[in-house]
């Protein structure tokens, strides 16, 4: 690559003398996350109940998975597929793109999945005989 | 300058506003649609765990084995997984650091590790997936179509095949067509009858029958002795040992079937990410990319690389952890 990469992450609070160094922060950080990660999941049962309350559909928990992953796919593609260093055109032109599709999908399978759940639940239709 | 002089130098060709290879950008469009394919059979397991929220199985109870250890350890292995595949990401991303370098040797000995880390993970993964279908405790289905589990009284799950009463004599032989009819075959019989089931269930005092409804703590819902007897009886019809694409003992048939796909569509992504990285590493070891003065197909490759594990940290969440 011709240009020149961006050493700095979390919008400059940490930077990083050289390419490799900034790889290695950053498989740290990919590394805490996994581990809290694995750590919730693990001790999922003992959690104290606000992990447990309800926020928009689902868990507190599960936001809270959901939330990590994106962080670390964050991570993952800026610094390592290296989307930080590329041009503001070919940034938007992935990214925006991707995302816009994909949460687009997901509301509509899991609104419609909630309905169907309600459908049976409610015993409109019987599915266990 | 004037607007046409400017617009000229635009639009007339030879301008890069990307700033990026011709090769580069289209790995990175091919990505947007593979990511688009896989979000699209994530979401497809979203709709179906949805549909059947209040009786999925739960992650934490299916996968809990480690390769040569017993006992009960949720989650750690395939923590392990992601760490091996997210080290393996390292590994690539150093090997294009030393490209932009021309370091051949580097790059070698990089892009060499990052083909280990890929084939430990497609090891574990296939470990994972014989682990998965061998099953654990056996389970009873309904003719509904859902699945009875066996716990004592302590909430602690028991295995069918200690519980099942087998007399030799009661044993059906397989059908095959060497001893039977040419033109016709049977697939593999259960392990048990129900006969034999239910008679050691009623051998067993202290075994109660566990459903698949989720109660309000998110646990599955423990019978009677009196309730799992009839549930049994009435609405037993096959015992189950493991799972495949027809019948799961951990729960819904679905999410065997999304597992096997979605995690057999990734495992079949890292295949060909090590294929195409063993291709790289002998172009890099005969020097065609040194002759060339450029590293961008290891560049080019790494993209996809990181892209397989960019899809595994979703898969672990959603398969896993949620």
């Amino acid at each position: 690559m011709a240009h020149a990469h961006k050493l700095e992450i979390f919008r400059g609070l940490v930077k990083f003398k050289s390419v490799t160094q900034k790889i290695w922060g950053v498989l740290i950080f990919l590394t805490i996350i996994t581990a809290i990660e694995v750590v919730l999941g693990i001790y999922k049962e003992s959690l104290p109940a606000v992990f447990m309350s309800q926020v928009l559909g689902m868990k507190l928990l599960n936001w809270i998975f959901i939330i990590l992953t994106i962080v670390k796919a964050y991570y993952i593609t800026w610094d390592f597929m290296h989307m930080r260093d590329e041009t503001k055109g070919l940034r938007r032109a992935v990214v925006w793109i991707t995302i816009f599709l994909i949460a687009y999908l997901v509301f509509i399978l899991l609104q419609e999945a909630g309905y169907i759940f309600d459908v049976y639940d409610k015993g409109y239709i019987k599915r266990d005989f | 300058m004037s607007t046409a002089v400017a617009e000229g130098k635009t639009w007339d060709g030879g301008n890069q506003p990307l700033k990026a290879s011709y090769g580069k950008m289209m790995m990175w469009f091919f990505i947007v649609s593979d990511a688009l394919t896989f979000s699209g059979f994530l979401a497809a397991y979203g709709f179906s765990r949805f549909k059947f929220i209040d009786s999925w199985p739960i992650a934490d109870e299916v996968f809990t084995h480690i390769p040569f250890f017993h006992g009960n350890y949720p989650m750690i292995y395939v923590a392990f997984m992601t760490f091996v595949l997210i080290m393996s990401s390292v590994t690539m991303v150093l090997a294009v650091d030393a490209g932009h370098h021309l370091n051949k040797a580097k790059v070698t000995f990089y892009m060499f590790l990052t083909v280990i880390g890929g084939l430990i993970f497609v090891g574990s993964q296939a470990w994972e997936w014989a682990t998965f279908i061998k099953g654990d405790y056996g389970a009873v289905q309904t003719k509904g179509g859902n699945i009875l589990q066996f716990v004592d009284t302590e909430g602690h799950r028991v295995a069918l095949r200690d519980i099942a009463v087998v007399d030799g004599h009661s044993q059906r032989v397989q059908h095959e067509r060497k001893n039977g009819l040419w033109f016709v075959s049977e697939g593999t019989l259960p392990p048990y009858t129900m006969e034999q089931v239910i008679h050691g269930f009623e051998a067993n005092k202290n075994i109660l029958v566990r459903t698949q409804i989720l109660n309000e703590e998110g646990k599955k819902t423990v019978l009677t002795r009196a309730e799992s007897l009839k549930q049994l009886k009435e609405n037993g019809k096959l015992a189950v040992e493991g799972a495949n694409l027809h019948v799961n003992e951990y729960g819904s048939p679905l999410f065997a079937d999304f597992f096997f796909f979605i995690t057999g569509f990734h495992g079949f992504h890292v295949f060909s990410g090590v294929i195409i990285n063993i291709i790289i590493f002998f172009n890099v070891v005969l020097g065609t990319y040194e002759r060339r003065k450029s590293y961008e197909m290891v560049e080019k490759v790494g993209l996809y690389w990181h892209f397989v594990d960019l899809v595994w940290v979703f898969v672990f969440t959603f398969f896993y952890l949620v």
